[in-house]
């Protein structure tokens, strides 16, 4: 089964929600949308699910126009933020739920809600009541009653945003692994990029109502198709400087001139913008290309296994990645080199200049 | 100056046998900020409650300055509070939000504008005062809520409890170096909630964990990273946390299925040997060949690393593949930095002897 999204438009109010998004998604991997809020995450969703109508354009299941037709009528599954059970019912009977609606058989029903139970790791809590859960083994159930009936599509709708940090990062940890089993087609929005790499498959990125990119996660993640991509998908904020390459060298801002190097020594002469991620600026030590330049450092946060070194420059701030816990003296001055080799280069217009060699 | 004491203060809400606050001894200092990490029912919103007065102890006593608070009202302890869900006058300009407190306290009209012209500059909102409060971003709204509290000239202390949960990620980063420019400007005592331990540990000098209602370690960022006092901690805090594994202690060797992990130090004196021992993924790394024989389960590319999962036996283990080093399937060897390696008996660190 696959379902296509053709130059769909949302306008609601006067308001462009949705712009020309066409989209094909197929059964075997999970589709993750990433994208900031109000980027249409959850409006794509809501039209896939046949909840809303577009306003243009056409959806196709399996190749057949199935614009407008009622959720009803189609076989879906939703999970969302908030969690979403009945309370009166017991875990057991809440994952049991759309399969008592749809009528099966209570050894079959059985045999379902006992292999959800146990991919979600929920076989000791059966007999409890919503009520008596944490947030974590709430959020279990509803998931274990949106794979159980074996629906042809099933929407994650930033289903861990509510968990706290732990248990975000356990449930992360196991959910690429009950996906795979789910057999459904799989579409999952969430506003991180670490969530949707350690989901893997595929990703779209979205920005202000546009899929910007499409493809394999990593692809995506090394070789954005335009800075649009690259900032939805850079957490900490993509760093950028404009640079302007004239005869083998580089103008940052006013007056710094340096060797272009890296990528861009192949570029032709012109104005760009220059992309890294913060950890391709490393403090000190050069990279075998480097485009170097001062500043120093205005704040230093350690976030665990990564410091995050904010270090001021005559070109904007910029936020770099150490690996482990480093002690940064605030105000010292350093000098910050960026990696020329592995740099995203792109024009004016956000297109890629360069396509990066580690893709 | 300002500075908050608490003195064995403990608390038990009515009709639950267990406590949500086991005795806390802790003095809180002006101009530091403090964040209070750990899991939902873990007692940090307890405690932070009855730092600001919405609660009162079962026992023990709030001191600010000295001065016994315990029973006082939040109105009367000169705190500002910050919340989940911005809390501003949606009908309100930004300035006439950011006025408010003042006004209530009668403070001269050209002394508010002052003051609230200083306030929105630090907080990045000079643009945004003649705008109405409701056409903000969250994240705005956010600021102007930290702007009402911060406009006091009189206080003590910025309570905050979890005040990024409704923000993006990307524009989480600028509010964390938002409130760290407040804080330097400021010189404010702050206290931050949260289940977050990338905020906790970006935002705080010193991070008090805390689990099933007990302080399980204060100590600064680096301190809880690199050497963390409580098998919990280790665990909590890191992405993936520390690797704990049960291990039979002999002197300076560590028996782990069937396998010899040389400790570095020496514990002699450890009771049957029994004991966990724990190291951070980050300190542990694949190589091709040499190191502790383990299986390939997977590997992940997390964008500015790639971590592995592997099993010792029956125990699963997380470590780094270093850049370069080319990881398929099926074997390889476990190397672990023997500084970052650490013992513990009863969930607690053991120090070994070194010499």
């Amino acid at each position: 089964m696959s379902i296509s999204l053709e130059n769909v438009t949302v306008v609601s109010m006067g308001a462009s929600i949705v712009t020309d998004v066409s989209l094909t998604i197929e059964r075997g991997s999970i589709n993750v949308l990433l994208g900031p809020t109000l980027a249409g995450k959850t409006t794509l969703m809501r039209l896939m699910a046949g909840l809303d109508r577009p306003t243009g354009g056409r959806i196709l299941v399996d190749g057949q126009d199935a614009t407008g037709v009622p959720v009803r009528e189609r076989s879906v599954a939703m999970v969302y933020q908030q969690f979403m059970n009945y309370p009166s019912l017991t875990v057991y009977e809440n994952i049991a739920s759309p399969l008592r609606v749809a009528r099966l058989k209570a050894d079959e029903i059985d045999r379902r809600v006992q292999r959800a139970a146990a991919v979600l790791g929920l076989e000791p809590l059966l007999g409890r009541l919503p009520n008596q859960l944490s947030g974590g083994q709430q959020q279990r159930t509803a998931i274990a009653r949106a794979i159980v009936k074996n629906a042809e599509l099933v929407l994650f709708d930033e289903p861990l945003a509510n968990l706290d940090y732990k248990l975000r990062e356990e449930l992360r940890e196991e959910l690429p692994s009950i996906l795979r089993e789910a057999g459904s087609i799989l579409v999952y929005a969430t506003t991180e990029p670490l969530e949707a790499l350690l989901l893997g498959g595929l990703t779209a990125t979205l920005s202000q109502g546009r899929v910007v990119q499409f493809g394999p996660t990593p692809r995506v993640y090394h070789a954005p198709s335009s800075i649009d991509s690259a900032r939805v998908f850079s957490d900490p904020p993509l760093n950028e400087i404009t640079v302007i390459r004239q005869n083998g060298s580089l103008r940052l801002g006013q007056d710094l001139v340096v060797p272009a190097v890296g990528v861009t020594a192949a570029v032709p002469d012109g104005v760009y913008r220059v992309g890294f991620r913060g950890d391709l600026a490393r403090i000190g030590t050069a990279w075998p290309s480097s485009i170097s330049f001062s500043g120093r450092v205005a704040l230093a946060e350690i976030g665990g296994s990564e410091t995050f070194v904010h270090v001021e420059t005559g070109l904007g701030t910029f936020v770099c990645v150490e690996r482990g816990v480093s002690m940064r003296q605030l105000g010292q001055s350093v000098v910050l080199h960026v990696d020329a080799d592995r740099a995203f280069v792109f024009d004016e217009a956000g297109s890629p200049v360069v396509i990066a060699p580690n893709a | 100056m300002s500075r908050i004491t608490l003195e064995g203060i403990a608390h038990s809400y009515p009709r639950s046998a267990t406590m949500a606050l086991q005795p806390i001894d802790h003095v809180w200092e002006q101009g530091r900020a403090y964040a209070l990490l750990g899991p939902s029912g873990c007692g940090k919103t307890t405690l932070l409650n009855i730092i600001s007065g919405l609660i009162s102890p079962s026992q023990g006593r709030v001191l600010f300055d000295g001065r016994d608070v315990t029973q006082l009202p939040t109105e009367q302890r000169n705190i500002a509070q910050v919340f989940q869900f911005p809390v501003i006058y949606d009908t309100m300009t930004v300035a006439e939000n950011l006025a408010f407190p003042l006004k209530n306290r009668r403070m001269e009209r050209a002394a508010i504008k002052a003051r609230v012209a200083e306030i929105a500059d630090l907080l990045d909102l000079t643009n945004d005062l003649p705008r109405r409060a409701r056409a903000l971003t969250v994240e705005a709204k956010q600021k102007v809520s930290l702007g009402r509290g911060l406009v006091r000239a009189d206080v003590a202390a910025m309570l905050f409890d979890e005040p990024l949960t409704v923000i993006d990620p990307a524009l989480k980063w600028h509010l964390r170096s938002k409130l760290k420019a407040v804080h330097r400007a400021l010189d404010l005592l702050m206290i931050y909630v949260t289940h977050d331990q990338v905020e906790a540990l970006t935002f705080a000098d010193e991070v008090v964990v805390m689990k099933d209602g007990r302080v399980l370690q204060v100590a600064s960022p680096a301190q809880l990273f690199e050497r963390p006092e409580h098998t919990f901690v280790g665990y909590f805090i890191g992405s993936p946390g520390m690797n704990l594994i049960a291990a039979k202690i002999s002197d300076h060797v560590a028996h782990v299925s069937g396998h010899d992990i040389e400790l570095g130090a020496r514990y002699p004196k450890i009771k049957n040997g029994e004991a966990v021992i724990g190291f951070r993924p980050d300190f542990a790394s694949l190589v091709p060949e040499g190191g502790i024989p383990v299986q390939v389960r997977r590997v992940e590319d997390l964008g500015r690393r790639r971590l592995a999962r592997v099993a010792l036996g029956p125990h699963e283990i997380f470590a780094n593949v270093p850049e370069g080093v080319s990881i398929g399937g099926g074997q390889a060897g476990l190397t672990i930095q023997q500084d970052r390696l650490f013992v513990y008996v009863n969930d607690e660190l053991v120090l070994g002897d070194r010499r």
